[in-house]
């Protein structure tokens, strides 16, 4: 049945091209959580009065502004040469990664600090008033205390990350953005592009629920 | 004993007038005692609180604090000072990610207490505030009179040698609040530290205090012994918190009024100070003197160093006897004043 439904489909093609999605997925996501926090904890932290507070954040919103207003398929042409640089090579699911991570993580940052700010000021100034340092109230109070925000934001950022994936396929990253392009769309065969379809569809609702279902699990508000 | 001198916080701004939140205060507080600070909100004495741990900076006086002036240390011996001053809030400012257990060892966590001892100290502090049982909970399963037990232990964890409480009691329900101030003067018995409160409401200064401080528009506009200004209260603010407790007819009756009811007899008028509203007067009357006492109308408060309140009184008898059953009261701490009829 499956036969007649995707005559053109290789399993083997869409398992590769599978992994080299969950692959960049993955790495990505890892990458822009890092990336992404601490670009949010440096927009929330240097929020206040203070020469060097100032300009340190109007440096850092300033880079994450542009980053997010450049569009993702403009981004990873731009970021060709630094990628040559940094992973030796532009092609490949490894050679997306820098331009997946530099894509995401402003878009992620903006969440942190959103979240951040939710943090009632009450409980920081209460751990400011025991001599808490810098330092514990990042790691005690402010990442404990958004970390429902910060899972949700992380699943709306993955979730774009996978879309980001299949652009970067596009050009030649692999993946299933890739398999759909190349074997689907230029072969004509609309059967490919069906199937890698379902399964982005696929890997976006496991990561929307894995989301949602961790969010719900550590608030305990 | 902690020494404030010409503490002042203005807030600078650029579009408008700034604004005094704190004008030039002076104040002396004793080891060991509660000590109250009152005000409408806006008062400033909110902002007050913070300048003694520093959570605003002053911008001008001095605070010396368990023999450091506070205004002059560095960023790191203001954090060890800090762990020696804990702070309750009004509304607890508890981490809603951690247990009741976790959010006490907290400021133990911050002192970098190791963890054995951080357990029995988290241990003794549930019982002291009678939270036994309820290690494990999470501040959103807890009444608002735990979050503030929760809040108490957390804030004494560190052995301070000073509580601040940030109208620590303002969210609650009556019941509840006079739950926690009991708790607040076990714990200065018991612990023997220095508990500053800042409220709004008379209720908890009567309750612990022993001194006040009443703060208007950012001054202190009258401070010393709780009975000593609920007596003789000088400022119209100060009087306004009296009759919060004491109900508007304070002094408001003159004697004169009661008076004119009666044909025979004396009405008098005694004003309880202190401990001698304990020694039952009227009954001793009444026993020693062959008099009748009618009551008419009255207004007796408990506060922590006895009660304080007034009662006016028509008695009737013999003159002679009613003379002496005067001269009895005179001899006792309460004060007396006497209308003859006319």
């Amino acid at each position: 049945m499956l036969r007649e439904l995707f005559p053109n489909v290789v399993m083997e093609d869409l398992k590769v091209a599978t992994n080299q999605t969950l692959y960049m997925t993955g790495i990505s996501v890892l990458g822009t959580l890092i990336l992404g926090i601490l670009l949010g904890l440096l927009l929330f932290l240097t929020d206040r009065q203070g020469i060097l507070n100032r300009s340190l954040n109007f440096i850092t919103a300033t880079i994450v502004n542009v980053f997010r207003a450049i569009p993702f398929i403009i981004l990873i042409l731009l970021l060709f040469p630094f990628t040559d640089w940094l992973m030796g090579t532009i092609r490949g699911p490894k050679a997306a990664l820098p331009a997946l991570i530099i894509g995401a993580a402003p878009f992620y940052a903006r969440l942190v600090e959103i979240a951040l700010k939710e943090v009632d000021k009450g409980v920081i100034e209460a751990a400011r008033a025991m001599g808490a340092k810098t330092r514990h109230i990042v790691f005690k109070v402010l990442l404990p205390e958004s970390m429902p925000a910060l899972i949700s934001g992380l699943t709306v950022t993955a979730i774009n990350l996978i879309s980001f994936t299949a652009m970067a396929g596009a050009i030649g990253a692999g993946g299933l953005g890739d398999l759909a392009y190349r074997k689907g769309f230029q072969a004509w065969d609309f059967d490919v592009v069906f199937a890698c379809t379902v399964l982005i569809v696929i890997i976006v609702f496991i990561f929307q629920f894995a989301g949602d279902f961790l969010s719900k699990k550590i608030d305990k508000r | 004993m902690i020494s404030i001198k010409n503490l002042s916080k203005i807030y600078k701004s650029k579009n408008r007038d700034d604004v005094t939140a704190v004008d030039n205060i002076d104040l002396s507080i004793n080891q060991g005692e509660i000590f109250g600070v009152i005000g409408y909100s806006g008062a400033g004495k909110s902002t007050f609180i913070r300048l003694l741990n520093r959570l605003e900076e002053p911008t001008d006086g001095k605070i010396i604090m368990n023999e450091k002036d506070m205004t002059n240390l560095s960023n790191k011996e203001l954090r060890n000072e800090r762990q020696k001053i804990g702070m309750i809030f009004q509304h607890f400012n508890l981490l809603w990610s951690r247990t009741v257990f976790d959010n006490i060892a907290f400021p133990l966590e911050i002192a970098g207490i190791p963890k054995e001892q951080r357990k029995s100290k988290v241990q003794e502090l549930i019982e002291l505030v009678g939270l036994a049982g309820r290690e494990d909970y999470y501040p959103s399963q807890l009444s608002g009179g735990q979050k503030q037990r929760v809040g108490i232990a957390r804030a004494l964890a560190n052995d301070p040698k000073v509580l601040l409480c940030d109208e620590a009691t303002s969210a609650l329900d009556p019941q509840t609040t006079d739950d926690i101030l009991d708790l607040l003067v076990s714990i200065n018995q018991k612990l023997g530290l220095t508990i500053i409160v800042i409220t709004h409401e008379m209720h908890v200064i009567k309750k612990i205090c022993q001194q006040v401080a009443v703060m208007d528009n950012g001054k202190v506009i009258e401070q010393g012994e709780v009975l000593e200004v609920f007596m003789h209260p000088k400022e119209k603010t100060t009087r306004r918190f009296v009759q919060q407790v004491m109900g508007e007819q304070v002094e408001q009756s003159p004697i004169h009024y009661f008076v004119k009811n009666y044909e025979s007899g004396k009405v008098l008028r005694l004003h309880f100070v202190g401990e001698t509203a304990n020694q039952a007067i009227i009954s001793k009357l009444v026993k020693r003197f062959n008099v009748e006492i009618n009551i008419l109308q009255g207004n007796i408060t408990q506060t922590k160093d006895g009660a304080y309140g007034t009662l006016y009184v028509h008695m009737d008898g013999p003159e002679e006897v009613v003379n002496e059953a005067i001269k009895y009261i005179q001899q006792t701490s309460v004060e007396l004043e006497v209308e003859e009829n006319a």
